[in-house]
């Protein structure tokens, strides 16, 4: 059959078999219901679709993210079915009682003389639809009394489809993933380029394979990345540094691109014209223009003073202030730090809130000249908080001791601090305060004692 | 003799096929319903009162999904309806707890199948309260004997008493206590607690007649009843195929292997909605087979491995919820340690492989929706079991030794 030509390969032909067992024989009735799901882009859809085409059986195809609501559902399948003017039969809000009705009417006047199939693709998005659909359609064929079978389509198994009070069971199938070795390189060597040889592609797809395959199978993605850096890879060859045959020369070439592309274009953080131009360019600087904020946010001077301060207030807990901002604090009283569970890391847990004034307390301390309260310095808060670096925790109403949450990861902190300029002391606060969270306390004294120094210096 | 004869081999395979096939894919009515005579007999004598002297009944037809509830009903309807007095006389009206998710929908659907005078072609006129009071009038003008017995089945009974005030079951039911039209009222469900969603007024007018289809098959049985679905009837058109075909069915269900896989069946579930593709051990291997560990074999190694380290914490920390930032320490500690295959990969990259493992659901959070904790920090929970992943390990394609080890070792 002509869909068999286009899968030469042994891992999708035992399912082709089991799905077209099942659909034989279109006079005979069908089972009501089968739910194949397999992993995305492993050819769900178009297996199915190129199927009913090519075999040429009555199908209605419905995506079930396109249908915000049933009415929309119900609207496609009656169209595909009996044509338009069935379909603007139904009311305007129609009920699954309505389509249910029209579409024993319809077939009543035009019974099956095949099997009729629905496809609903994304099956999933059913489960947020009314409560009694999913169950309804796994038996709409004896609920309509008419030779029709639905297919339903998702990445998600089945068990978390299943309603409370239970339903009629579908057929389950599993599409199969493609294997490295055999079908992905293949599928993706579909795509070469006219002007080189398919060898020469098999083996660039066989280098972006080796970097990206352990972090994601996703089929898209993979040819995504593999059109995108195919010039870049051929390069070499086109400014006649290498043949066609050195494939560690080009290797050693793409490779360091390929990694930073897992970082920008893999993660969305460039788009990829953005990625092309910046290719043709030939910069070899990555002055990428990214989209999260790392590189480029700009922030006034006591603002990224606020925001490290913000940062050692949500993660160091209270008690250790002393220790760190005071100059003076006397005697280091061996306190008997409970010996700190790893997962409660305040790392880990995540930023704990802080009022104003202790965040202000901890500011002076780490400004490096006098500063004075003058709103100015307060209104570079709330500009923190629109732009969502710290949080507002608790209620507006609070307008004496308002609390907040620093919202920003130790990188961007990290990033800040190397801006300003005095900011050894503080790097090293910082560190301590991570080595002094993660470890056992108790045996840290030196630590402490090194701690109280640095503020002497 | 010769119309016999012309029937050739493939149009006898193509005949049984499509037998079969009806009888197990469209649930065609049997004869007779197996292993339920007495509810059978009970069920018709029941509906018989009602279509042949005129007497209201009310009864609930519980069993568990795939009992043959609706099949007994199809079985007794049929044979109501073969009597003389009751075709003439019945009104039959079904309705779906599925379909009239509300009132006001199961009223309309109630007066166009009795086709009421308030009905034109398919449109039903009026609201809702002036619906009721006609349909209503319309059943309480009559009396025992010169008006038409009027039979409701109530398809998913339960899904009909979380309607608002349960309006309709209160309606329907107060007429068959009262001396007016004949009526029955028949709900089947799943649900054996249903009468506790009954309000009391709802639940007085009921008569409390429950019938119970619990299967209580044996082995033995279960065995007979597979072999009777798959046997072709004795009016097949060519008795030679149907005698070989029959035989070679009964010495299918004979064997050891096959004997096996009907007994794992059997102790899983009673239901009889069970397709039988040519090749059986590959049916019963697809049926059983855990989609969750399927499903984890076409992961990439860094899901996977991001899988193991929460797999790590769950037992570490008996199964509490954790966050993003936990499971990522977790991998950085293997990395950093003991793996040699999977080098470091930067924190977004992690991210996204963690948010796709979100996307299929293998991961939920603990309370979904609340926005208020940032991405990393909000707490999940794996859904998998300690021995699904240790499963889906064994058997994932070309997984590197170090992650194996990290797997099985108990200490993180």
């Amino acid at each position: 059959m002509s869909h068999q030509k286009s899968f030469q390969y042994a891992d999708l032909l035992s399912v082709l078999e089991r799905v077209v067992d099942i659909m034989s024989a279109p006079d005979q009735y069908s089972y009501p219901s089968v739910f194949i799901y397999g992993h995305r882009a492993t050819g769900k859809s178009h297996v199915v679709l190129s199927i009913m085409k090519d075999l040429e059986l009555p199908h209605a195809s419905v995506d079930c993210v396109e249908c915000v609501s049933s009415g929309l559902l119900f609207h496609q399948v009656l169209s595909a079915f009996f044509g338009p003017d069935a379909a603007a039969l139904l009311p305007r809000c129609p009920s699954l009682s309505d389509f249910v009705r029209l579409y024993k009417q319809m077939s009543s006047n035009s019974p099956a003389t095949q099997t009729r199939y629905i496809i609903l693709d994304r099956a999933e998005r059913m489960r947020d639809m009314d409560f009694s659909l999913l169950p309804a359609l796994l038996r709409l064929q004896e609920l309509v009394n008419d030779n029709v079978t639905v297919i339903l389509l998702s990445e998600i198994v089945w068990e978390k489809f299943r309603p409370n009070t239970g339903c009629f069971e579908p057929l389950l199938f599993h599409f199969p993933d493609y294997s490295k070795g055999k079908s992905l390189v293949q599928i993706l060597s579909w795509d070469h380029h006219p002007s080189y040889t398919p060898e020469l592609y098999a083996s660039y797809i066989n280098i972006l394979l080796g970097v990206f395959f352990s972090v994601c199978r996703d089929l898209r993605e993979l040819r995504h990345l593999a059109v995108l850096n195919f010039s870049k890879f051929c390069e070499p060859l086109e400014k006649g540094e290498a043949k066609e045959s050195d494939i560690h020369k080009l290797w050693k070439n793409i490779e360091p691109h390929l990694q930073r592309a897992m970082q920008t274009v893999y993660l969305r953080e460039v788009s990829s014209v953005q990625w092309e131009q910046q290719q043709m360019d030939e910069k070899e600087a990555t002055t990428l223009r990214v989209l999260s904020a790392h590189a480029h946010i700009e922030l006034p001077y006591y603002s990224k003073f606020l925001l490290i301060a913000a940062y050692l207030a949500s993660f160091n807990p209270a008690r250790t202030d002393r220790r760190f901002f005071l100059k003076s604090h006397g005697k280091i009283r061996k306190t008997n730090f409970l010996k700190k569970h790893e997962k409660t890391s305040n790392h880990l847990l995540g930023p704990k809130p802080f009022p104003l004034d202790r965040l202000m307390a901890i500011f002076y301390s780490v400004v490096d000249s006098r500063v004075a309260p003058t709103a100015s310095v307060f209104s570079q808060i709330s500009s923190l908080v629109t732009l969502q670096l710290l949080s507002q925790v608790g209620h507006d109403d609070q307008l004496d001791s308002p609390k907040y949450k620093c919202s920003v990861s130790l990188d961007f902190i990290l990033a800040i601090s190397r801006c300003v300029c005095v900011c050894v002391r503080l790097l090293d606060l910082l560190a301590l305060s991570l080595v002094i969270q993660s470890q056992v306390v108790r045996q840290e004294r030196s630590l402490f004692t090194a701690v109280s120094n640095l503020h002497l210096l | 003799m010769s119309k016999r004869r012309s029937l050739t081999e493939a149009q006898c395979v193509s005949l049984a096929q499509k037998l079969l096939r009806e009888r197990l894919c469209h649930q065609k009515l049997p004869d007779r319903p197996l292993a339920l005579d007495s509810q059978y007999k009970h069920l018709l004598e029941l509906l018989r009162r009602t279509a042949v002297h005129g007497e209201s009944n009310s009864v609930l037809i519980v069993g568990p999904r795939g009992s043959g509830k609706t099949m007994l009903l199809g079985c007794v309807l049929r044979e109501l309806m073969s009597l003389k007095e009751a075709q003439k006389n019945v009104l039959l009206v079904e309705l779906n707890g599925l379909l009239q998710t509300d009132d006001k929908i199961a009223l309309k659907e109630i007066t166009r199948q009795l086709h009421l005078e308030n009905v034109v072609g398919d449109k039903v006129f009026g609201s809702f309260a002036e619906n009721l009071a006609f349909l209503l009038e319309a059943l309480k003008k009559g009396d025992k004997s010169s008006s038409r017995p009027v039979v409701f089945v109530l398809d998913e009974f339960d899904l009909f008493a979380h309607h608002k005030n349960q309006t309709l079951l209160y309606n329907l039911l107060d007429v068959s206590q009262s001396a007016q039209t004949p009526v029955a009222v028949l709900g089947l469900t799943c649900r054996l607690d249903v009468l506790e969603l009954l309000e009391k007024r709802v639940k007085s007018r009921f008569s409390h007649r429950q019938i119970h289809l619990f299967s209580s098959l044996s082995f033995a049985q279960y065995v007979d009843a597979v072999r009777a679905q798959l046997s072709l009837p004795p009016d097949f058109p060519d008795p030679k195929f149907s005698d070989a075909w029959n035989h070679s069915v009964t010495k299918l269900c004979e064997e050891k292997s096959v004997e096996e896989i009907l007994r794992r069946h059997f102790n899983s579930s009673k239901d009889f909605h069970r397709r039988w593709c040519a090749d059986l051990l590959e049916a019963s291997r697809l049926i059983s087979a855990d989609s969750k560990a399927i499903i984890l074999h076409g992961l990439s190694i860094l899901e996977l491995c991001l899988i193991i380290a929460m797999k790590h914490l769950n037992d570490t920390y008996d199964g509490e919820p954790f966050n993003f930032q936990m499971v990522h320490n977790e991998f950085k500690k293997f990395i950093q340690r003991k793996s040699h295959s999977i080098h470091k990969f930067e924190k977004p990259v992690v991210m996204k492989a963690f948010e796709h493992l979100l996307q299929l659901e293998l991961v939920r959070p603990v309370d979904s929706g609340v926005c208020k904790v940032q991405r990393e920090y909000q707490l999940m929970r794996l859904m998998l079991e300690h021995g699904q992943v240790m499963e889906a390990l064994q058997r994932y394609p070309q997984c590197p030794t170090d992650v194996k080890q990290w797997a099985l070792s108990a200490f993180a």
